[in-house]
């Protein structure tokens, strides 16, 4: 029955991890709700505080409330983005059952490619219900931003993984003391990646700092489809840079810190 | 095209953890077929040891190889065809047992998977809880899971961290038994650390005693027990632990 040969790659392995985390997420019905619990109450907050504002100011209500739902879903991908791919690598670490995996021919790309896929399907269940749910109560459509939609979604994802392989390496490496960071380092991105506000509202001297952050240039092009229809490539083609040179470095840490955790004799003990 | 290899092979092994001496410089050779015992007291290095073999602990120096591969720099040429259990690890609780079996499965590559599932419910006698969440097994049927676990691959070389610890005697001779026949039937090397001298002197063909990162002695339990002046290993043991007596060579002068 043993295999005679191992690949160096196998789908079949990513599958066999995805198929890993499903069976949880099916067997737990507090799992699959929280999926999608933040997000709805979070888009009910921000859908009725900002017609509230808007009609206080007499400005134009629909416009304001779809500025800032956009920005709220575009946010909440980047978050749960993240938080998709470091929760599934957290239940390992809560299961301890990380020693299994890395003893099994298992390689560290394809469990990260196993993340990857984990952070869409959760992303999948919580956050497509909610954007019909801003359809019936604000009006806001958020599959009509049409093809510039995925643009969007393919940067904010690649972001979320370059985080997502950091968070999980700081915790490989660090154990679970470092599991707090996986909650709360995105948010970092929060205030210069400028996600409900324009880039020129940040003082002329942290500008460059949010330009250098691949979202900020997603959120830009947002305002910019959303406020006068207009879909700017330049800013997407930025976006792509960044996010290019933020996912090799977000790789080369998980790498390093794997290194590391092997060196440090931290895989052997993981546990909650 | 492996016959000729020892399973395992360290060679000259050191794990320091900043200024702590974890394991210092041991070398042994493990032949291909045999069941060996890895004893010591707690922070002898046996742990230490097994994570550098199974290649989860990078060694600081020195060299351990499983067929030939390395283990810190090729793990993937041996991995698929070794496997190890420990109290230390576990498996998902919210999968059932076939679940967390079938994904095991399909991580170590198999063809036939449910049939391998259904042959190891049958041997280790988990037909009864086979759909039932791992987590809400007793710690003998958790036992006999994680073993199952460790033999979805049929490994050739299997390391087995206290496979017995807090099972009832029955239970615990229930899968030495399954060790002693699965040894048999497939010529696997068992590399096993226990604290349980009566387990180790029945499973064992040869014990590696460790001290301090150290080995000191290492030979069959027989010999062992007669190089001392004991009537057991556990009397061999605490010789050993407590320094009371000094073994008559030393281990690494054996190899």
């Amino acid at each position: 029955m043993t295999a005679t040969h191992c690949p160096s790659f196998s789908f079949r392995r990513i599958g066999a991890m995805v198929l890993r985390h499903w069976y949880l997420l099916r067997s737990s019905w507090p799992r699959l709700f929280e999926l999608m619990y933040w997000p709805m109450v979070q888009m009910f907050m921000w859908g009725f505080l900002q017609l509230g504002v808007a009609q206080a100011a007499g400005g134009t209500a629909i416009t304001a409330t779809a500025t800032f739902l956009a920005a709220f879903f575009l946010w909440d991908l980047l978050f749960r983005g993240q938080l998709g791919f470091s929760m599934s690598f957290l239940e390992e670490m809560w299961a301890r059952n990380l020693p299994n995996l890395m003893i099994s021919p298992l390689r560290p790309i394809e469990f990260v490619m196993s993340l990857m896929a984990m952070s869409v399907i959760r992303l999948a269940v919580g956050f497509v219900p909610v954007t019909i749910m801003a359809i019936w109560f604000f009006g806001f459509n958020l599959w009509g931003l049409g093809l510039a939609l995925a643009v969007f979604f393919a940067n904010l994802f690649l972001t979320a993984w370059a985080m997502g392989m950091f968070c999980s390496g700081l915790v490989l490496r660090n154990g679970m003391g470092a599991e707090g960071l996986t909650w709360s380092l995105m948010f970092i991105l929060l205030p210069l990646a400028c996600v409900y506000y324009p880039v020129t509202t940040l003082p002329g001297w942290l500008q460059p700092l949010a330009w250098a952050l691949p979202p900020t240039a997603v959120f830009e092009g947002m305002r910019a489809l959303v406020l006068q229809h207009t879909f700017r490539p330049d800013l997407m083609i930025w976006a792509f840079a960044l996010n290019a040179i933020w996912f090799v470095a977000g790789a080369l840490s998980f790498v390093l810190l794997l290194r590391g955790a092997r060196k440090a004799g931290s895989l052997i003990a993981v546990g909650e | 095209m492996h016959a000729q290899l020892p399973a395992i092979e360290a060679d000259r092994l050191v794990k320091h953890y900043g200024e702590s001496i974890a394991v210092d410089g041991i070398s042994f050779a493990i032949e291909t077929g045999s069941i060996t015992g890895l004893l010591g007291g707690n922070g002898a290095g046996k742990t230490t040891t097994i994570g550098m073999i199974m290649g989860l602990i990078a060694p600081t120096s020195g060299a351990v190889k499983v067929f030939g591969a390395d283990m810190a720099t090729e793990p993937y040429r041996a991995l698929y065809r070794m496997n190890f259990e420990s109290p230390y690890v576990d498996l998902p609780h919210r999968l059932t047992v076939r679940e967390n079996l079938k994904v095991f499965g399909l991580l170590y590559g198999l063809d036939n998977v449910s049939a391998r599932i259904e042959k190891l419910a049958g041997e280790l006698d988990l037909t009864e809880f086979v759909d039932r969440a791992a987590g809400k097994l007793s710690a003998g049927q958790k036992t006999r899971v994680a073993l199952a676990k460790a033999l979805i691959n049929e490994p050739d070389v299997l390391v087995l961290d206290e496979p017995t610890a807090s099972l009832d005697p029955d239970t615990a001779d229930w899968i030495r038994s399954h060790l002693e026949r699965y040894r048999a039937r497939r010529n696997a090397t068992i590399l096993l650390a226990s604290h349980n001298m009566y387990e180790v002197e029945r499973l064992c063909d040869r014990v590696i005693m460790m001290k301090r990162g150290r080995i000191v002695d290492d030979g069959a339990p027989d010999d062992l027990i007669a190089r001392y002046g004991r009537h057991n290993l556990e009397e061999v043991f605490l010789d050993v632990a407590r320094g009371r007596r000094e073994p008559n060579f030393a281990g690494d002068a054996a190899q």
